[in-house]
């Protein structure tokens, strides 16, 4: 009777989100394709352009701790138990993370292959 | 589901999920748990199934009994083009949405191919299987669903005006959206001078009964925050001797009103109101005590709609009967002496489970019962009570209360939320999935 259903996670992010859910889903799989594609094409990470993607991170994630708040009319600072620790980290590490990958992988793409060595 | 043999299954998928490695998103998790109509097999039938009420409920078994059903004929009554998103009420009345987050239309959700009569139920006549509306058309079923929700009774309450909520410091939020509206400019203008407070709710069965209690910590919290909590003095008036019909809940909620500097005064029930002169008058054990307010929060005692009332339905003795709550099983919620009637939502005569999740675990049990009837095959589904009150302690925070019939604690996410804990993902959970999932439900998707 009562079972996960990956459907119900659909249905209710499609509620949350409308046509942006879709949007995120997007950008999420081309920027994952074209940071492989990056990958592939350099041979392994550039490290001076990472250090960069990571300094922009540390703000993607404090812009998505922002974003949070604004939407749940609250903020971290509401925080009262470990539950909320564990989620304002993932909150601050989705973005990081996302915002590492994306703009490491704009970067490599939009530069000119001078980046290899 | 015999709890005392085997776990809570929700309680065991939600464990299994976190120890999959999804415990990081246990809202997510918490919201996929569901019966899932949609992949049920569907059921040719020709059964005119009549569903009374376009609130959650009704609209929840319409979708649901649409997406399992061929051929049926499926018809909503229900007299009011608006839906109201009542869970946002509070939040409307804690000045933290606008109005418009709670009112959409009823039509946006009404499955194809499931009819929409606009009229009033004017009678039910479960003897020859049949509703008659305001206009006198009689609408034949082989199942009735009820699902009028309650009437909000303000003349209970002598010298009650709804039409002047938000005036002179009344306010009530139940009313509708605007009344929410004009409850949260009263209660700001109280929170920018302070002075009484006084909240309560009424005697008897009402719909979320967390909400009262929500509003006086909202409220305390409003005062805090402008520096005014020294100038005001917050009065909550129990019904009974308890705050809240869990009773490990009631002992917290007793501990945080201590903390918070709520005077509490148990077996207070409001009786009568004079607005003019702003005194509250309430029935005690001993007579009649009145008390002055510079603002107060009226909850309306709570019964059947008329229609119902008159109808053959309600329970005929117990506790349920005076108010004309409808005499269904409460494991099944099938009419226990129509059995081709049930009841779902506020109308339903059983413990708990007058709350928006609560109509959630009960309509897929009522439609699978139905449809077992259909099909010839008995359904053993069963709701427990399942009620849940994301009960707001502040702004910014919330406990996440889940129980059953049992006055059991229910955790959807062991281990991760705790249910007495006033935690920031609660609040999270109530102002930004509840209403995207209450949707989905609505819709037959969740």
């Amino acid at each position: 009777m009562k079972e996960l259903d990956p459907l119900v996670f659909v249905a209710v992010f499609q509620e949350m989100l409308g046509p942006l859910l879709w949007v995120m889903l997007l950008v999420a799989v081309v920027g994952t394709v074209a940071f492989l594609a990056l990958l592939v094409r350099e041979r392994g990470l550039v490290s001076r352009r990472l250090v960069r993607a990571e300094v922009l991170g540390v703000f993607g994630g404090a812009l998505a701790l922002v974003i949070m708040a604004k939407v749940s009319s609250s903020g971290f600072t509401d925080a009262g138990g470990p539950a909320d620790w564990f989620l304002i980290a993932l909150v601050y590490g989705v973005g990081l993370v996302a915002t590492v990958i994306l703009t490491y992988t704009l970067m490599g793409w939009m530069s000119p292959r001078r980046a290899t060595s | 589901m015999s709890e005392t043999l085997q776990p809570d299954p929700r309680v065991e998928t939600a464990r299994r999920r976190f120890l999959a490695g999804l415990g990081a998103l246990p809202l997510t998790a918490a919201l996929s748990q569901t019966s899932t109509p949609a992949q049920a097999a569907s059921v040719k039938s020709s059964a005119r199934i009549v569903i009374a009420g376009a609130g959650a409920a009704g609209l929840a078994a319409a979708s649901q009994l649409a997406a399992r059903l061929q051929d049926a004929s499926i018809t909503v009554i229900d007299a009011r083009k608006e839906h109201y998103y009542q869970p946002g009420f509070t939040l409307v009345a804690a000045g933290i949405k606008p109005q418009a987050y709670t009112v959409s239309n009823t039509g946006d959700y009404l499955p194809q191919g499931v009819e929409w009569v606009t009229e009033r139920v004017a009678e039910i006549d479960p003897e020859g299987n049949k509703v008659v509306t305001e206009s006198g058309k009689a609408v034949a079923y082989d199942f009735l669903i009820l699902a009028t929700g309650l009437e909000l009774n303000y003349a209970g309450i002598e010298g009650m005006d709804t039409a002047r909520i938000g005036q002179n410091g009344m306010g009530s939020i139940y009313h509708s959206p605007q009344a929410a509206t004009a409850t949260w400019q009263a209660m700001s203008a109280f929170a920018d001078k302070g002075g009484i407070g006084v909240f309560g709710r009424p005697a008897g069965e009402m719909k979320c009964a967390g909400a009262p209690l929500k509003y006086t910590f909202i409220t305390d919290d409003h005062l805090r925050r402008r520096g005014n909590r020294g100038k005001a003095e917050i009065v909550y008036m129990a019904q009974s001797k308890s705050l809240f019909g869990v009773p490990i809940v009631a002992e917290k909620v007793r501990m945080l009103f201590q903390d918070r500097g709520v005077k509490v005064n148990h077996e207070h029930v409001l009786q009568a109101i004079d607005l003019d002169k702003r005194i509250a008058t309430y029935k005690t054990l001993t007579g009649t005590a009145e008390q002055k307010y510079d603002f107060i929060n009226v909850v309306p005692p709570m019964r059947a709609p008329e229609v119902v009332r008159n109808s053959p339905l309600p329970w005929t003795e117990g506790p349920f009967a005076a108010d004309g709550w409808v005499e269904v099983d409460r494991d099944t919620l099938r009419h226990k002496r129509y059995p081709n009637v049930f009841g779902v939502g506020d109308i339903a005569g059983v413990p708990k489970g007058k709350t928006a999740a609560s109509v959630k675990w009960q309509v897929p049990v009522a439609v699978s019962h139905l449809i077992g009837d259909i099909a010839g095959k008995a359904s053993s589904e069963v709701y427990n009570g399942y009620t849940s009150c994301p009960l707001i302690t502040r702004l910014g925070q919330a406990m996440l209360i889940e129980f059953d019939y049992k006055d059991n604690l229910i955790m959807s996410f062991p281990g991760v939320i705790a249910p007495l804990e006033e935690l920031w993902i609660s609040w999270v959970m109530k102002t930004m999935a509840l209403k995207p999932t209450y949707i989905s439900m609505l819709r037959g998707r969740a």
